[in-house]
């Protein structure tokens, strides 16, 4: 890599070529602060507190936006960088409301922090806020522009990371906001529930929409029997909000904080995961051996399915037509659970721990949702809703004891736990397509040509002769490339130049998702993912169609993959959605 | 039968009050006596500016020029001049007293105005390319595309030490040589037009009455960094020159002068306009880029800066109208005959549009290095109503104050921002007696934070909260400590705002503190509006021993505060009083008074 | 009109200068020129009007050696509309305020009896790079 000369506060250092000054600093343990610079973004330049001095000027220039460059020389404390950074926090918090005690961003929140660093004891200016009301008009986040700051990352996020620009900033001058072009409600234009904006915004004017309070309402409700499930991506990162490494894998101590909470029964994802992948590998097989619409496309990320409803419906065919995992636990434990025990579905409280907040909105996103006869699933809490019960509560989640799942449907293979990474289905998947196509498993499970962090991963698997081309995408906004290539092909009526497409919404995956801990970077991410590679590393099971649970699932309830009751329980339809809703 | 002689006596009204009647009388009469009145017309005229010299004479068609005129000259300058064809010498404007004179290949002009933006303003029909082409139109591009390389003409624009007229001054040349030398099959020259502070129109009138010129200087461009695609982005509410320009371009285009192969070479080059919503900060260059390419019109962080990363991330040259005006002129003329006029910090001339409390309002060019009080007294003709001037705000919203001491500060760019104000666009605003600092002040913040995009904390949150405080200020609710406090955001705001809007917002405010305390605190600790414009802090009052008790006051109010029987002397009753000022207006006898 | 050659815009050039010394020493046939300044500030002001006011008015003194074309803006902002008048012989002139009126008497006075109009002639700004500035 390249390297530049720098000086920085007189101490030379050396620093990638590309590093931006904000960057440069943190090599040398030197914070800057600010509130709008995100590493996931693009430098938007809005805050003005990132300013830094170059050697011999007296000018002012933002280290978040200024790239490094050889024999640069740049002061980033004095009095007087000091003072104007004072003032631009004093002149932020005029117009940001003081009732951080009831804020949901108490404690997480950067403006907080960065104003208890300066030691902002009194107002000195004016105070003025917005009078604008909330937008609550999706199940999942909710919009509050009284406490944006204007940062900008959500519309960034929301634009260029996403793709959906649903957020924008509307008016101008001290009128300024975040909100939906057109001043629509979320709910009515593009959004996809996705949540990003939530888990950039660094305070409190976008927040996943609390339930934590029904969660409490059904397990104090003695008639309620509450069955929760943990998504794959909840293990690695639930860890961090109590001062854990991420990727740390805590799946035992989050059953037993569930179990402390008041869950009556305690589920995996992952043993949906290796459904969906027994559903959604069969699937596979028949379009690629009996001749289907090609490529197939993965439809586990509710945000994304929603996405594609509205930008890209002609492609409502190449879909998975399977459900989420999330969505055939709740069938199963409101069918087969249910009935094994006993238990009057309707005296079943279903709940999900996601990193997701578009999980609360996929839950009633339309009637296959119903399949037991119920609303399958009743709750969706993030992983940022459920450290809140457990800290509530006063568990103390690092002394837990590494508890296990419920059995039934409980156990989980390897590549179930993928599910939570980019590229993880597409693996989980090849493995049990392979077997299905050859009747054995592969050589080696890790399908490395699809892993790692790129927008876009495209390789080829080989199946005993065929080629199966695959391509994973994640960031909503890279999905364009790939899906405008299948369509370009079949504009042309040539092959498709893909067989099998992953997508996630978040980047990442949903280890990174909409409601997962605060602060995720690249960094984090990685460590999250190595968490989950690692879980399955160590599993002794690494395929689904291994775990023997699901075996005996089919044997007893399901009959076979693609059978007549997993059509009814497991899979969903699609529908056309406009982008504006008016 | 044409007159040999035209005498043009200088009528406006500066002059009128130092005699000038008497002396069109005492001409008209010394004529008839000595019996050229057959061969010479007497002509009276309106103001020429040079007030403060006048009266003034000048005698056509040889343009002789006499200054401070006495009614007693008259005789003298006829039977000297006029008959004897002698010039009267003591009379002369002495151009050596003058702060600079424009040498320019041995011509003196006494005309302060130098033209090379506006050359064909008000000279051509510029709806007619043939017009243009007669007075050397095209002929700079033609010398570029037959006879120049890229890095003769970038050569020629750096010799013209040419910098950018839309305000922020930065060398022309480097620009272009920085877009030239990235290595993009794709590049973009602009002229930003979109031209928003209150009170220029500088680049209007130069696309009204000279698009051609604009258009010719684009292509040169062009040519020069290797672009072959342009855009003119223009205010919508400009229609005149939308239209101007879209004649002309139609007609080059006829021509061959703008296109593929362009007069036969292979070089192509074509322009498209683009209509902003007049958004003034879309003229910031990084938010005309978001503009042109469909974003919201918001300034992007610099760099990259738009010469190297620019429209769609291509490399882009951007350039103010004016600037573009003085091209094909350097190509022409050559960059060291441009280098020669104005200061060593700042060559060629300025265009500045004076407005306010002026006699002469209009547009003016100069030379640069010409003094505030050449223009606003021998060009503008001083201030209207012979009143009081008290200040001159340069650089519209986003410039400064400058106060009677610094009126022979030659203005450059330099000398300009020395003085805590700027050359901006070239908006120039004369204030007399009767405007209250705080007052216009106020005026300028506001259109600043009409304006701010809202991107950038320090600009969006510190425009409003020092708008907020001078409204307090005029309103006597001003407290001592809002001195302090306007300082310290107006500090933050120069150097934390991402664009040179906020940059520059709080300059009138900085500025009016440092000139002007004294009107602050009268505001502040007397509640007093020294200049009598601010409502609130105003009363008006009766004179007792001038009021006749004539009724026209009492007659005139909206409110009917003014009470009085015929032939008394009338009183405003304060609780009823709207402070519009009527009855000062129609009072005949001054007895109405502000405190 | 086509594609202009080098050849042609020279020809242009030396056409056009040759007409205007031609204006100059009163031998062409439109030798009168009254060229009226038409920029946004000058329709506002009315100009638009005066120059009708002008095509009338030489119609009516039927008057076919002038011409009455528009420009841009001269500049003179405080007394639009401005108009310049060139008649051979006499020097050119610019005046301002030319409402109705005031065109009306510059055709009467200024162009057929050659004198010049009372507060309305104003200064010429300033020199003419193009026809006098050095080359
Ligand atoms: C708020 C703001 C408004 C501006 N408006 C204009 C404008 O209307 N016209 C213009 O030419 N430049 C304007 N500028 C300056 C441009 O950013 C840029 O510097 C200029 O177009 C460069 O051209 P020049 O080098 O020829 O001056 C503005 C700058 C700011 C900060
Ligand atoms: S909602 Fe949050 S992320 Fe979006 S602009 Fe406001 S403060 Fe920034
Ligand atoms: S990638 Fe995962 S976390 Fe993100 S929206 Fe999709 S399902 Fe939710
Ligand atoms: S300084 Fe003002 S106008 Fe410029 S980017 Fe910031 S908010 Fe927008």
């Amino acid at each position: 890599m390249e390297t530049v000369n720098i000086k920085i506060n007189g101490q030379p250092v050396q620093v990638p070529a590309d590093y931006n000054v904000l960057q440069a600093a943190k090599r040398m343990n030197i914070n800057i602060p600010n509130l709008c610079y995100h590493p996931d973004l693009p430098a938007w330049a809005a805050c003005g507190i990132c300013v830094v001095k170059m050697e011999n000027s007296p000018k002012m220039v933002r280290a978040c936006a200024t790239p490094v460059s050889e024999g640069m020389g740049i002061i980033t404390h004095d009095p007087e960088l000091h003072a104007i950074r004072k003032t631009v926090i004093e002149l932020i918090l005029s117009t940001h409301p003081d009732d951080c005690l009831k804020c949901g961003r108490n404690g997480s929140c950067e403006l907080q922090k960065l104003a208890a660093d300066y030691g902002i004891r009194e107002q000195p200016y004016e105070i003025r806020l917005q009078d604008i009301p909330r937008d609550e008009s999706t199940p999942s986040i909710i919009l509050n522009p009284e406490k944006c700051i204007k940062c900008g990352r959500c519309a960034q996020v929301c634009q260029k990371l996403q793709g959906v620009w649903a957020l924008e900033f509307v008016g101008r001058g001290d009128e300024t906001r975040i909100a939906p072009a057109a001043n629509l409600s979320l709910d009515d234009s593009p959004c996809i529930k996705c949540g990003q904006c939530s888990a950039h915004c660094p305070v409190g004017a976008i927040f996943e929409r609390d339930e934590t309070e029904m969660f409490l309402n059904a397990v104090n409700d003695p008639e309620k029997h509450v069955v929760a499930q943990i998504a794959p991506a909840v293990r690695v990162a639930i860890g961090e909000a109590f001062e854990m490494e991420p990727g740390t894998i805590c799946t035992g101590q989050t059953y037993a904080a569930l179990r402390r909470l008041g869950v009556d029964t305690v589920f995996d994802t992952n043993f949906a995961a290796d459904l969906t992948i027994m559903e959604e590998a069969s699937e596979f097989v028949i379009r690629l051996t009996k001749g289907g619409e090609l490529p197939q496309i993965t439809s586990c990320c509710p945000a994304w399915t929603d996405y594609m409803e509205k930008f890209y419906t002609d492609m409502i065919p190449n879909f998975s037509t399977a459900k989420s995992p999330m969505m055939m636990q709740g069938a199963m434990t409101k069918t087969y659970y249910a009935e094994k025990n006993g238990i009057d579905p309707k005296n079943i409280y279903s709940v999900a721990i996601m990193p997701c907040t578009a999980k609360k909105f996929e839950i009633t996103r339309d009637e296959n949702m119903f399949s037991s006869g119920h609303q399958d699933m009743d709750l969706v809490l993030t992983t940022r809703e459920l450290s809140r019960l457990i800290k509530a509560n006063g568990i103390d989640f690092m002394s837990l004891p590494e508890e296990e799942a419920d059995s039934l449907i409980g156990a989980y293979s390897g590549a179930g736990t993928l599910f939570g990474n980019t590229g993880g289905v597409m693996e989980a998947a090849l493995r049990t397509a392979y077997n299905l196509v050859t009747g054995e498993n592969m050589e080696d499970v890790n399908v490395h040509v699809i892993r790692g962090m790129d927008g876009i991963r495209k390789g080829e698997v080989d199946i005993k002769g065929t080629k199966v081309k695959v391509a994973v995408a994640h960031g909503m906004a890279n999905v364009s490339e790939i899906l405008e290539e299948v369509r370009e092909a079949r504009k042309n009526n040539e092959e498709p130049p893909y067989h099998f497409i992953e997508v996630m919404a978040c980047r990442g995956g949903c280890i990174a998702g909409g409601g997962q801990p605060y602060s995720t970077t690249d960094n984090i991410r990685d460590k999250r993912i190595a968490g989950l590679y690692k879980d399955d590393a160590m599993s002794v099971v690494r395929c689904s169609h291994d775990n023997p649970e699901i075996k005996y699932i089919y044997q007893d309830f399901l009959d076979k993959p693609l059978s007549e009751k997993s059509h009814h329980l497991l899979h969903t339809t699609y529908q056309y959605r406009p982008i504006y809703k008016k | 039968m044409a007159y040999r002689n035209y005498v043009l006596v200088c009528g406006g009204v500066g002059c009128e009050s130092n005699k000038a009647d008497q002396i069109y009388q005492n001409l008209l009469t010394a004529s008839v006596a000595n019996n050229i009145s057959d061969e010479v017309q007497i002509v009276k005229t309106g103001c020429f500016g040079f007030c403060e010299q006048g009266p003034v004479i000048k005698v056509l068609p040889d343009e002789t020029f006499y200054v401070n005129v006495a009614p007693s000259d008259a005789e003298e300058i006829i039977t000297e001049h006029l008959v004897k064809g002698r010039e009267v010498t003591r009379l002369l404007y002495d151009t050596s007293q003058s702060t600079r004179n424009v040498k320019i290949d041995g011509l003196d002009y006494y005309q302060k105005q130098f033209r090379v933006v506006l050359r064909n303003c008000g000279v051509i029909d510029p709806e007619n390319i043939d017009e243009y082409i007669v007075r050397d139109g095209y002929a700079a591009l033609e010398k570029v595309i037959f006879k120049m390389t890229p890095d003769d003409i970038i050569r020629e624009i750096k010799t013209s030490e040419l910098r950018g007229r839309g305000g922020a001054g930065f060398p022309t040349w480097l620009k272009w040589s920085f877009t030239k030398d990235v290595n993009e099959a794709q590049k973009y020259i602009v002229c930003n037009a979109d031209e928003g502070d209150p009170g220029a129109y500088m680049d209007r009138s130069t696309l009204e009455g000279d698009p051609h010129s604009i258009l010719e200087a684009m292509t040169i461009a062009g040519f020069a960094c290797g672009a072959d695609k342009g855009f003119i982005y223009i205010r919508a509410e400009y229609p005149l020159a939308i239209n101007r320009l879209k004649i002309a371009m139609d007609q080059s285009r006829e021509y061959g002068l703008l296109g593929e192969n362009i007069l036969g070479s292979d070089f192509s080059f074509d322009i498209e306009i683009r209509l902003g919503a007049g958004a003034f900060v879309c003229g910031e260059e990084t938010a005309l880029l978001a503009s042109i390419e469909g974003e919201r019109g918001m300034p992007r962080p610099r760099p990259p800066f738009p010469a190297v990363k620019g429209v769609w991330d291509k490399p882009t040259v951007i350039n103010n109208v004016e600037t573009w005006a003085n091209v094909p002129v350097i190509i022409l003329k050559g960059g060291e005959w441009f280098s020669k006029i104005g200061t060593a910090d700042s060559k060629g001339t300025k265009v500045f549009a004076l407005t306010g409390r002026i006699r002469n309002s209009g547009l003016v060019e100069v030379p640069m290095g010409t003094t505030l009080r050449e223009i606003i007294y021998d060009i503008g003709g001083g201030i209207a109503d012979n009143k009081e001037f008290k200040a001159v705000q340069t650089g519209g919203p986003s410039g400064g104050v400058i106060t009677k001491d610094f009126l022979d500060t030659p203005i450059d760019y330099g000398s300009l921002t020395a003085l805590g104000s700027m050359m901006g666009s070239g908006g120039m605003i004369i204030m007399d007696e009767d405007d209250c600092i705080v007052d216009v002040t106020k005026f300028y913040l506001g259109f600043s934070v009409e304006e701010s995009c809202g991107k950038c904390s320090p600009c969006r949150i510190g425009g409003r909260t020092l708008y907020n405080i001078l409204d307090r200020i005029t309103k006597g609710e001003g407290e001592l400590a809002d001195l302090r406090k306007m300082q310290e955001i107006g500090e933050a705001m120069k150097k934390a705002s991402l664009c040179g809007l906020g940059q520059t917002a709080p300059n009138p405010i900085l500025s009016t503190i440092k000139y002007f305390e004294k009107e602050y605190l009268a505001h502040i600790k007397d509640g007093r509006c020294p200049a009598g414009t601010c409502k609130d802090l105003i009363s008006y009052h009766i004179l007792a021993d001038k009021c006749i008790g004539c009724t026209a006051c009492a007659r005139k109010c909206p409110t009917a505060a003014i009470s009085g029987e015929r032939r008394q002397v009338h009183r405003i009753d304060p609780e009823l009083c709207i402070k519009c000022g009527v009855c000062m207006e129609v009072c005949k006898f001054d007895a109405v008074f502000v405190r | 009109m086509a594609k202009k050659t080098l050849e042609d815009l020279k020809k242009l050039r030396e056409q056009g200068r040759k007409k205007r010394d031609l204006v100059k020493s009163g031998t062409t046939s439109k030798n009168i020129q009254i060229i009226v300044g038409m920029g946004t500030c000058g329709i506002a002001a009315g100009a638009g009007k005066s120059f009708d006011t002008f095509i009338a008015e030489l119609d009516a003194h039927n008057l076919d050696n002038a011409a009455v074309t528009q420009t841009g803006c001269m500049g003179l902002c405080y007394v639009e509309p401005t108009v310049e008048v060139i008649v051979p012989g006499m020097p050119s002139v610019i005046y301002g305020e030319v409402d109705g009126e005031a065109a009306r008497r510059i055709v009467r006075e200024h162009i057929l009896k050659q004198r010049m109009v009372n507060n309305h002639v104003f200064d010429r700004p300033a020199v003419d790079i193009i026809q006098d500035g050095g080359k």
